[in-house]
């Protein structure tokens, strides 16, 4: 299972495709693809973004969905869905907690 | 200190102009990623796990006040509240946007700084003894030569493309606190039997995926010949130097690949050619760079101070601080005081807008208006008089920043690692922060003396690993981190590369594996002299082998 996930441009936030095909800033709010043709369409809608200036750096990453919660699988992919772990007041994570 | 004469400026305000506009372009859509990352990039701007990252390069680690509150005023009002000081004597700041970036680069252009030549493969910031011009043994200062260096190589023409990064470290003491062996050139200030000043080169020294430790290939460079001949090596470097293998792209490999004594042989031949031509440099134009960096009117004192030993005995904090935090300085009265960027527990590097602040009002108030970085990721007061010690002191207590450890096993250098760094492939930080919680107690770390612990998130060894005393690498094996311990490294006058010790480490192992090794060192060193890097250097790998995995 994958997700497709980007740096927004102009701020270069984490951002991942969304099931409506619009960049969320949540994992949780990501599409999951699952399938060679799926994963490809929605790499596909993420390069288009790419090339509307929008994001920047888009890729297709490893994650399980557990309980109905996406995990990545590669703990880069974690810290990118989280935020720095020495610096718990920043990133996503302090964004969840002030939510 | 240095001041920007009007070429410097014009070209820095230029270039902050351009990026303005490339900027616009890009947000224009105009440009395209893949158009605009290289222009990025050379001013500085990288793209990080979270957010884009600016390196501000601070030429050989010198600052003054109004250059730090600028910086924290950047940590403030463009950043999170903080900047991370890196290896290479720069600061970073890991959340602008981009946005924002031709902003901070025109606020930074306002006190001379700017973020050029910190990335990409041209030549970076030169590096330099971050006790350059106040050091008791030193021979000479060593920043008017780095400034030279950096007026030579700004936006050098032939020099903007080359096969790879490159990197010049200079120092002007015998210590070698520049690690100048592990640097493409590195320069040691000497001078002949004749009383002149010269160099000591060492070419295609570095660290990363194949570290090697620098050739000397002169044993007296004179003064005049310092950019004739840097050219030289560098106009071999950008004809041979390989750019088919970014791997093998170093000048080290070109040194290795060549042999040395063919490659000395092509420098000196390309030296002969330009030695006498317009890189040959003046005696007054040494001098009258030198007069930038002229020291501050000192006046002598006595050697102790009443004050900082009545201190010093009413106060373990303060003696731990004193024992450590202190350099000799050339004029009696005086000293060179490291603000320890390594709390306990804390983030290697790290300083937030407040610190910045304060830092930048003690330089004022009791250090001259000069600041410094050391490529160990502190922070330093070059020309503070030992009778203010104690009141300086009380003002980093308040500020957070008293920490006595200064080149004590938690004073930990570690590169940002897989928290920031998109090469990354583990972290590096939590280690480094959990050496330091294991080992705080300040009577455990006076006891284990020194000893450099150096952590790098992946093979590019920004943290230095190969050169610690005891080195850490972070990889990643089977999705988990794993971490390779080093020993017997360093980055002085006796450089050497540490050697893998054995298998690696998890995450939840590693820390206790260190604390075997220092439990090993304590165990079995002659005295309280022999810090461990001299028992290891006798003891040889065995003792510490078996006390990390059993008898053989
Ligand atoms: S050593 Fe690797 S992980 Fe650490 S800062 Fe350098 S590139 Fe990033």
């Amino acid at each position: 299972m994958k997700v497709v996930t980007a740096n927004r441009l102009l701020s270069g936030e984490v951002v991942w495709l969304g099931e409506n095909g619009r960049w969320v800033e949540r994992i949780t709010l990501a599409g999951v693809f699952d399938g060679k043709e799926a994963v490809a369409e929605a790499l596909a809608l993420g390069l288009a973004s790419k090339d509307r200036q929008e994001v920047v750096d888009v890729y297709e990453m490893d994650v399980t969905v557990e309980d109905g919660v996406i995990v990545p699988v590669r703990l880069r992919e974690k810290i990118r869905a989280t935020g720095p772990t020495t610096h718990r007041d920043l990133g996503k994570q302090a964004q969840a907690v002030s939510a | 200190m240095y001041r920007y004469d009007e070429f410097d400026a014009s070209f820095v305000s230029q270039r902050t102009e351009q990026f303005k506009d490339q900027v616009r372009r890009r947000l224009a859509g105009e440009l395209s990623e893949d158009e605009f990352k290289p222009l990025r990039l050379m001013n500085g701007l990288y793209l990080q796990l979270h957010a884009y990252m600016l390196r501000v390069a601070i030429p050989y680690g010198t600052l003054n006040s109004r250059q730090m509150r600028k910086l924290a005023y950047i940590a403030r009002t463009y950043d999170k509240g903080y900047g991370h000081f890196t290896t290479r004597q720069n600061i970073q700041f890991n959340w602008p946007k981009l946005e924002d970036t031709p902003k901070i680069l025109e606020e930074l252009a306002e006190v001379e700084m700017h973020a050029i030549q910190t990335s990409g493969n041209c030549i970076r910031n030169v590096t330099a003894d971050h006790f350059a011009g106040a050091a008791a043994d030193e021979i000479a200062d060593p920043r008017p030569y780095a400034e030279i260096l950096r007026q030579w190589s700004s936006l050098h023409p032939e020099f903007s493309f080359l096969p790879r990064k490159f990197k010049i470290a200079i120092t002007g003491a015998p210590n070698d606190r520049a690690a100048v062996q592990v640097h493409d050139i590195g320069l040691q200030l000497t001078r002949n039997d004749a009383g002149e000043t010269g160099f000591v080169v060492f070419v295609g020294g570095g660290l990363g995926r194949t570290p090697m430790i620098g050739r000397k290939v002169r044993d007296f460079l004179p003064e005049e010949d310092l950019l004739a001949y840097s050219e030289a090596i560098l106009r071999v470097y950008n004809r041979y130097g390989r750019r088919d293998n970014k791997y093998k792209a170093r000048i080290k490999i070109l040194v290795h690949e060549t042999g040395l004594e063919e490659l000395k042989a092509d420098i000196e031949q390309e030296f002969e050619k330009i030695r006498f031509g317009v890189l040959r440099l003046p005696e007054e134009e040494v001098r009258r760079i030198e007069a930038y960096f002229a020291p501050p009117p000192l006046e002598v004192g006595a050697a102790t101070s009443a004050a900082v030993e009545a201190r010093r005995a009413s106060d373990a904090g303060f003696a731990q601080f004193a024992a450590h935090n202190l350099n000799p300085h050339r004029v009696p009265g005086y000293t060179s005081v490291t603000l320890s960027m390594k709390p306990i527990g804390g983030i290697p590097g790290d300083a937030s807008d407040a610190q910045m602040d304060v830092m930048a009002d003690l330089a004022e108030q009791y250090g001259h208006d000069e600041i410094r970085i050391s490529h160990e990721q502190n922070v330093i007061l070059p020309h503070v008089k030992l009778d203010d010690l104690p009141a300086l002191y009380d003002e980093l207590v308040a500020a957070g920043i008293a920490e006595g450890n200064a080149g004590l096993i938690t004073d930990i250098i570690a590169c940002p690692g897989m928290d920031f760094c998109a090469l990354a492939t583990a972290r590096s930080i939590p280690v480094a922060q959990r050496i330091s919680e294991r080992f705080g107690a300040a009577e455990r770390q006076a006891e284990i003396g020194e000893l450099k612990i150096k952590i790098s998130g992946c093979i590019n060894a920004c943290g230095h690993h190969h050169v610690g005393h005891i080195g850490i690498l972070g990889l990643e094996k089977k999705g988990e981190e794993f971490y390779q311990v080093t020993l017997g490294g360093s980055a002085n006058e006796n450089t050497s590369i540490g050697e893998i010790v054995g298998r690696g480490f998890s995450s939840e192992e590693v820390v206790d594996a260190i604390e075997k090794l220092v439990d090993t060192y304590l165990g079995l060193r002659s005295g309280k002299e022999e810090t461990f890097l001299d028992a290891y250097r006798r003891l040889g790998e065995a003792p510490f082998k078996e006390a990390l995995y059993g008898a053989a």
